[in-house]
């Protein structure tokens, strides 16, 4: 940010709480300007939400939808625009879905490989970090290269040969070889990079200087400063992970080990599962994705924004 | 940046001394000194290696051969993309992964106005944004279920199209296999908006207020405002994204994995999507490493192509 930049019109900045409407307007016309122009502006202001609130409902379209599908019993679920308002509000649909396909089941494997899928890639990702931002020994910068480069890969084609590995490894149908490979990441790495750079060197010396380990000083020092990136990393990683389809849906061919965004699919394929019980199973999958999404909305927006830097 | 780096220099190499002055067992803290930063980096080095390198080297190696899993590969020359060649459906799936790339200009374009849409502080712009973003969020086999319901020929599509007297009959939009692909694309694009609105947004808030300020008093109209100022300085977001969004299309699987599954008669294979096929159904591990050395091979093209002909015009 360059200095002398005003914060306003800066979306995350301090702006007015809902229902207090007119301090931006007052702010930005003042009262000596002609009646017209706060009318024409106003005028604005209403079409910029009309074209806002347009955009928004098609956009989430498919989602109101399900969610009214979901909680409905009766009616024809593709009429329109009936569909869209339930005549009456149940969780039956939510209760038969666990009768239908074990959702249970799909719930706690998600919650596993999500759980330990984010342990390992802060542990390998801050690992790998620390010596890239504070140390100084040859072949750094290769090391920085390398990571990068991985960056550049076509990693979307990687799952062919990587389900060759994991067979090899006898990790088919296993967590473990759904977990492993997404662990390592030059994001993660990146993140955790930027985050001890930012330690005061004092602190290092003065712990190298009283003769503490490295793994000491790693895990007892360093790394608990560094827990709001920590923190960004977790949210990012699990969201990533919860949602996370091609990899899990190649590695587990097996139902009882599917994560929820697996074993939806097996539900919608189960024959005699009505569209209203797919429907709670969807609204069961993505809500806990959403619902952390919509709590620390600005980790996504600060997140890729790191991404690109 | 660089201050940072530079202290972190000189501390490393001042510990260093530290170590070998304090003269407990010299060479040894030396070794130590010199190994350690090597077994911070062994994990991440280790898988790094297995799952994101080796999958190329070992890929590209396994394409010019015969391998069944069970014995050794063999090597047997340009066999695989010869066969490859000599299949109509992977014809196929490569126009289609190129028709893909339509939706690069129109997800550029979408995503710069849901941007400057949102690029202000009007109450409840919060909210908007993450109405944009939930896409992104959503894992792709919900999406893929939810636009499946509304892809259906009874489905919502038709209800409102049929409901707003726009058609008569029902379309078969994932049915008809003239259209199936273009429904498709619909969804990369649906999914993709919210994720480069982000990018566009951060690149917006950037720009200097003053650089607009200025141009505004020398009486530059919000439309000029926006082609002499705005686009120029988002230019490099604009490059980037464009280069993300084009590899994106080249490698499009999910979508088509989920909801047509290739067809209707493989109308909707993608490069990838013939891969995956091939390998991960089919068990035709060579083939598809044919298929996708030649996806990624696009992709190189492609993203070359991208830098050379969007940064002369800023730079």
């Amino acid at each position: 940010m360059l200095p002398g930049q005003g914060t306003e019109g800066r979306g995350n900045d301090r702006r007015p709480a809902p229902g207090t409407p007119v301090a931006s307007d007052l702010r930005a016309t003042p009262p000596a300007e002609p009646r017209s122009m706060s009318m024409r502006r106003r005028i604005r202001t209403a079409l910029h939400y009309a074209l806002l609130l347009l955009i928004a409902v098609v956009c989430a379209f498919p989602f109101l939808w399900t969610l009214s599908v979901a909680v409905g019993t009766e009616g024809n679920v593709f009429a329109f625009p009936s569909s869209l308002i339930p005549h009456s509000v149940s969780l039956a649909n939510f209760i038969e879905v666990f009768r239908v396909v074990d959702l249970g089941r799909y719930f706690w494997n998600s919650i596993w490989i999500t759980f330990w899928t984010v342990m390992w890639t802060i542990l390998v990702c801050s690992l790998a970090a620390y010596p890239l931002a504070r140390y100084r020994f040859r072949g750094q910068r290769l090391v920085f290269t390398v990571i990068l480069a991985t960056l550049m890969l076509p990693t979307e084609v990687n799952f062919l040969v990587n389900f060759i590995t994991t067979t090899h490894l006898r990790l088919v149908n296993t967590h473990l070889g759904v977990i492993l490979p997404t662990v390592a990441g030059a994001i993660g790495i990146f993140m955790m990079k930027n985050a001890f750079e930012e330690i005061p060197q004092e602190l290092l010396d003065a712990a190298r200087v009283d003769g503490a380990p490295e793994l000491y000083i790693f895990f007892r020092i360093m790394l608990p400063l560094t827990l709001p990136q920590i923190g960004a990393l977790t949210i990012l990683t699990a969201v990533t992970t919860w949602n996370n389809f091609l990899w899990p849906s190649v590695v587990l061919t097996k139902s009882d080990l599917m994560p929820l965004a697996v074993g939806i699919l097996e539900l919608s394929g189960t024959f005699g599962s009505s569209t209203r019980v797919i429907a709670a199973g969807a609204v069961l999958t993505i809500a806990p994705a959403l619902i952390v999404f919509f709590f620390t909305q600005r980790f996504f927006m600060r997140g890729m924004e790191g991404a690109v830097k | 940046m660089n201050t940072r780096a530079a202290a972190a220099d000189t501390a490393a190499g001042g510990s260093g001394q530290l170590a070998s002055a304090f003269g407990y067992g010299a060479s040894r803290a030396r070794l130590r000194q010199a190994l350690s930063p090597w077994l911070f980096l062994a994990p991440a080095l280790l898988l790094l290696g297995l799952f994101a390198f080796w999958p190329v080297l070992w890929g590209s190696f396994l394409a010019f051969t015969e391998y069944d899993f069970l014995t050794p590969p063999r090597w047997v020359g340009l066999a695989n993309f010869e066969d490859l060649l000599d299949d109509p459906v992977f014809f196929i799936s490569m126009r289609n992964s190129l028709l893909y790339l339509l939706i690069v200009p129109a997800i550029q374009l979408g995503a710069i106005v849901l941007a400057v849409l949102v690029n202000n502080t009007l109450p409840g712009i919060k909210a908007f944004r993450a109405a944009f973003y939930m896409p992104v969020v959503t894992s792709v086999s919900v999406v893929g279920i939810m636009w499946g319901w509304m892809y259906n020929e009874q489905g919502l599509i038709n209800a409102v199209l049929q409901w707003l007297h726009v058609i008569n009959d029902p379309i078969g939009w994932l049915s008809d296999d003239r259209l199936a692909l273009f429904s498709v694309m619909l969804v990369t694009l649906w999914r993709g908006l919210g994720w480069y609105m982000v990018l566009y947004l951060a690149a917006l808030q950037a720009i200097p207020k003053d650089l607009e300020e200025a141009a505004g008093l020398d009486g530059a109209t919000r439309w000029q405002r926006f082609w002499q100022i705005t686009i120029p300085m988002i230019m490099p977001t604009i490059l980037l994204c464009t280069v993300l969004s084009t590899l994106s299309a080249i490698k499009v699987l999910e979508e088509v994995l989920i909801m047509t599954k290739g067809g209707p008669v493989s109308s909707t294979y993608t490069g990838l999507y013939y891969a995956y096929d091939q390998g991960i159904r089919a068990f035709n591990f060579p083939r598809a490493l044919a298929a996708s050395l030649v996806v990624s091979v696009f992709c190189l093209a492609l993203a070359w192509l991208n830098f050379r002909f969007i940064r002369p015009r800023h730079r």
